[in-house]
């Protein structure tokens, strides 16, 4: 088993090295560092001593060799240096704000996943049914609502109407529950339905397998073939299909801790991108990659462990 | 004497695109006690769903058994609700079926899944788990106390079918259905798989539904055979009449097409034309067109001649009715 | 060139689009695939609705391309301006409303306003009708960036494997480790706001599904009987993948197209609201909801700019993700027995 992490974690190292050159070319390559600068101060109508200031001040006029190093080497040491806009170091803002983040999108994560799991082997165990019908309907429904619609009439509807929590605001001392428990309904109710067609889907897939047959040849109930055996079969997929989650789960923080002034990693990302903070914009999409190759090994662990038919020696 | 399984008149049809699929469309034959039947046919020709059918594992929604009868120990069956079928499956009638490698739950071990099939019948689990190791002693496999921890696709097909074999007869069946229970082996294990369940049937005194379109297995296990066409059966006769004798164009179709020593050095036959569209059969008889002696009353559906316990032919020929008195 | 004939000029691209669309529908009825497929769509009833609302939207887009040159203004006026556009109010007026709300002292308004007016007092029907052409824009565009490269690098990676497969796998699983809606910001913050940056961020990062997807479908069809004896007879590689795989993979590129376009248009509403979508001066639905973040918080509350904006977004979403499933049903070949 060891051995099988280790060698997943050497094989993300060339993923994690495109990434970096990916970013890098991205950030210091297209961009001129005049129109950078041109952009941070646009507010102020720059004379060009201001801009060249602006430069030198932020070291986008230093050599490629050390850009490459900022956006390569510092990076994977997590050097992310300071922000463009407000001069903070980046990494205390991100250790800050991990916190709330990882509260937040991990209530939504796992609402979501279980959730899902729940209204799908219902759908399934009532398949061809109104109530499969309904569920798929309704799905549809969800998926075509755009997220910043959930956002803003979710906290209208539960915060500001039925007071389930507050409007703004994050203080986990004072009970952590009522903070997050809109935020995270709201979460929840954007995501969920792409992942129940899909569980959906997943189980069907299985209870059209021959094994399924051999079950019900032997006289085992319905419930105990969905529960005992398809049920087995199909986390397979849905386990390796989990990570997919996790780009949902940045853009809801994204959206969400901004509306709900929880000060979070999403908060952060929205301020740099209201003030064209590029270096901490570049620190937020390497954590973002890291988290997911982080979510690719973990879903390949729980696949090996789930799935017999896959060796890990 | 008194029949094992009783199918009478058995019409299983399918909802499609393309209108209603008539795949089963008036089957009958029966099953004594200890004895097997074989039922031969090419494939499409509805024998697979007739034996789905006996319990009621048509695919569903699709699926449904439009009438018929069909009686075991005397009771039709076919009254019976889907959960009061489950105390018949597995205890009373057990089925193997063709593919070893698709048939078994990947993600179970084999000891679990040949325990459920006595646990879900009452058995309590230590005493499923005793008669699993009993079981795969039994029907062959090299190391079965390894085997109850192994996963399916550690085995190999015939090994894998052998653990189906194990599961169909935890519960020592009156009837087993074997559905194509070879087709999907090597030729060598083939007659390996043939001969233990031949040899098992005599041993629990079990009757068997064999559906197969191996004639050579016919000639060695079944006692008697019913020859089905496009979702009917044309001719049935106990085995040795049938093989000495065969009245029905399409079954003198299925022998001549067989390499045999009395034909040494003559062509093959083969039957010409193919099996007419299951949605839209033909309104008369529905082997007339790829038949070599037709006649005009063949435009006519031939009835089904002949008692059951003896030979049966669906034709217009004089030669085959002629067999009837 | 006068600037009127030039923009007389730019109605040809968007009747250039009906006609090739046309053509091809013509022709797709044709082949047996097709034709079967469309004769059960006309008998699906959810698609026929998710059909006839398209193309009510795909109208007024149309209507919003075709246009002539204003002297007076010199700007380009579409049909959809001549018709639907308002004067201005003073700012805020609930639909139908006869007063303006949100200052002071409410004002008599010119007119009714169906939709009522938004902050500037701008006619939020107006400007509803205004995003259908930027949804299309978005959603074309990025589909024509998509499409071409995914087929075009999964056909390579797919047929001819080897060094090829593993270039082309190496820089989809870069782009794919990095979540698209990161990837997405930092290109529009990098490149700028606009309609083609959106397209080419979005069309980035979306292509490696759709490539994955014809990668797999062409390695499957690679060892098929068909294209072997093709090979043995000595037809080039080029016909190979043109006239005999990539038949094969339409059915799936294009419900794959279908679904796509409705996250799309999705997105486009999600990367305006961040801030780095549509200029303002563009309708948007996204600038719409942007717009609209606050409004629900005011004393009365102003609901029928977001409710405007997400009955409309919601509207071609449903439709497409409708039509997309009900193409997929009529075409999926696991349902063809």
């Amino acid at each position: 088993m060891l051995r099988f992490i280790l060698r997943r974690l050497l094989q993300a190292i060339p993923t994690l090295l495109g990434v970096l050159t990916l970013t890098w070319f991205l950030f210091f390559g297209t961009a001129s560092a005049e129109s950078i600068a041109r952009r941070n101060l646009s507010s102020k109508d720059p004379t060009p001593a201001q801009v060249q200031g602006w430069i030198k001040e932020h070291g986008y006029d230093q050599p490629p060799a050390v850009q490459l190093r900022k956006a390569t080497v510092d990076m994977l040491m997590f050097k992310f240096g300071k922000s463009d806009a407000t001069k903070e170091d980046i990494w205390t803002r991100i250790r800050q704000g991990a916190g709330p983040s990882i509260v937040v999108s991990s209530t939504i994560f796992i609402g979501t996943v279980f959730g899902a799991i729940l209204v799908a082997v219902l759908a399934a165990a009532f398949r061809g049914t109104y109530i499969d019908k309904t569920t798929t309907i309704v799905c549809v429904l969800l998926m075509s609502v755009v997220y910043t619609v959930y956002v803003i009439g979710g906290q209208y509807f539960l915060s500001k109407q039925l007071r389930y929590g507050p409007i703004w605001g994050f203080d986990p001392a004072s009970g952590l529950f009522k903070y997050i428990l809109v935020p995270s309904a709201i979460g929840f109710a954007a995501g969920i339905a792409t992942e129940i067609r899909l569980y959906r889907t997943f189980l069907l897939d299985e209870i059209s397998q021959d094994y399924v047959r051999t079950a019900r040849a032997k006289g085992v109930s319905e419930t105990r073939i969905l529960a005992q055996h398809v049920l087995k079969n199909a986390l397979i997929p849905i386990i390796t299909n989990t990570v997919a989650v996790i780009p949902g789960l940045i853009l809801g923080g994204l959206l969400l801790e901004n509306f709900f002034g929880i000060p979070g990693l999403g908060s952060y990302l929205f301020e740099a991108l209201g003030s064209n903070d590029f270096s901490v914009v570049r620190a937020m999409v390497f954590l973002g990659t890291l988290l997911y190759i982080f979510g690719l090994i973990m879903t390949d662990i729980a696949y090996a462990i789930v799935d017999p038919r896959v060796r890990i020696d | 004497m008194e029949k094992l399984l009783q199918v009478d008149d058995l019409r299983t049809w399918f909802r499609t695109s393309r209108g209603i699929v008539k795949a089963v469309d008036g089957v009958s034959f029966d099953v004594a006690p200890g004895k097997t039947r074989a039922i031969v046919g090419e494939s499409g020709c509805g024998k697979s769903i007739t034996a789905l059918s006996i319990l009621q594992l048509v695919p569903e929604p699709a699926g449904y058994i439009e009438s018929g009868k069909i009686h075991f120990g005397g009771e039709d069956i076919l009254e019976r609700s889907w959960t009061d079928m489950r105390g018949l499956r597995g205890r009373e009638i057990a089925m193997i079926f063709q593919e070893p490698m698709t048939s078994l739950n990947p993600t179970r071990t084999i000891g679990w899944q040949l325990s459920e099939a006595m646990t879900v019948h009452g058995k309590d689990a230590p005493a499923a788990r005793a008669r699993a190791l009993e079981l795969l002693e039994r029907v062959g496999l090299r190391d079965p106390n390894a085997a109850l921890r192994q996963y399916p696709h550690e085995l190999s097909g015939g090994m894998r079918q052998r653990v189906m074999i194990a599961i169909a007869l935890a519960n020592r069946p009156k009837l087993l259905i074997a559905d194509e229970p070879t087709t999907a082996l090597d030729v060598t294990v083939q007659a390996q798989i043939m001969s233990l369940i031949k040899e098992l049937q005599d041993e629990l005194g079990m009757a068997m539904l064999l559906i197969t379109h191996d004639l050579g297995i016919v000639s060695e296990v079944a006692h008697d055979v019913s020859v089905m066409y496009a979702g009917q059966v044309v001719e049935a006769a106990p085995t040795r009449d049938l093989f000495h004798d065969p009245r029905h164009p399409y079954t003198q179709g299925l022998f001549a097409s067989l390499p045999a020593r009395n034909r040494r050095g003559k062509d093959l036959m083969t039957l010409d034309g193919i099996v007419p569209d299951a949605a839209n059969w033909p309104t008369g008889c529905r082997f007339a067109e790829r038949c070599a002696h037709r006649l005009d009353a063949c435009s006519a559906p031939p009835a089904l001649h002949g008692s059951g316990t003896h030979r049966q032919v669906r034709c217009h020929l004089p030669s085959a009715m002629e067999v009837t008195k | 060139m006068s600037p009127t004939l030039l923009h007389l000029l730019y109605n040809l691209s968007p009747l250039a689009l009906i006609g090739v669309a046309v053509v091809i529908f013509l022709r797709a009825r044709q082949t047996p695939l097709w034709g079967e497929a469309f004769r059960r769509l006309a008998r699906n009833p959810s698609a026929r609705v998710a059909m006839a609302v398209i193309g009510i939207y795909a109208t007024i887009g149309i209507a919003d391309s075709v246009g002539w040159y204003d002297a007076t203004t010199q700007e380009r006026r579409t049909v959809i301006d001549a018709i639907f556009e308002r004067k201005p109010e003073r700012t805020y007026s609930a639909p139908l409303a006869e007063m303006t709300t949100g200052e002071a002292k409410p004002q008599k308004i010119r007119e009714k306003h169906i939709l009522g007016t938004d902050s500037i007092g701008a006619d939020v029907f107006y400007r509803t009708l205004k995003g259908v052409r930027t949804a299309f824009q978005i959603g074309g565009m990025t589909v024509l960036i998509v499409t071409p490269l995914a087929l075009l690098l999964g056909l390579t990676a797919g047929y001819y494997g080897k060094w090829r497969d593993d270039v082309i796998t190496y820089i989809y699983t870069v782009l794919s480790s990095v979540p698209g809606i990161l990837l997405q910001i930092a290109m529009v913050l990098v490149l700028g706001k606009g309609i083609i940056q959106i397209c080419l961020a979005l069309g980035i990062t979306r292509w490696v599904g759709l490539c994955r997807m014809v990668r797999g479908e062409t390695i499957k069809h690679r060892e098929r009987e068909y294209v072997r004896s093709a090979k043995a007879l000595g037809v080039t590689d080029m016909v190979i993948l043109v006239r005999h795989i990539l038949p094969n993979l339409l059915p799936v590129v294009i419900i794959s197209t279908t679904l796509g376009f409705s996250n799309l248009v999705l997105s486009e509403a999600i990367l305006s609201y961040l801030g780095v979508g549509v200029p303002d001066n563009v309708g948007s639905w996204g600038n719409m909801i942007d717009a609209a973040r606050d409004e629900l918080a005011r004393d009365p509350v102003i609901w029928w700019n977001l409710t405007a904006a997400t009955g409309a977004i919601t509207g071609l979403a449903l439709s497409l993700n409708l039509f997309g499933d009900a193409l997929r049903d009529a075409v999926d070949p696991r349902l063809r027995s």
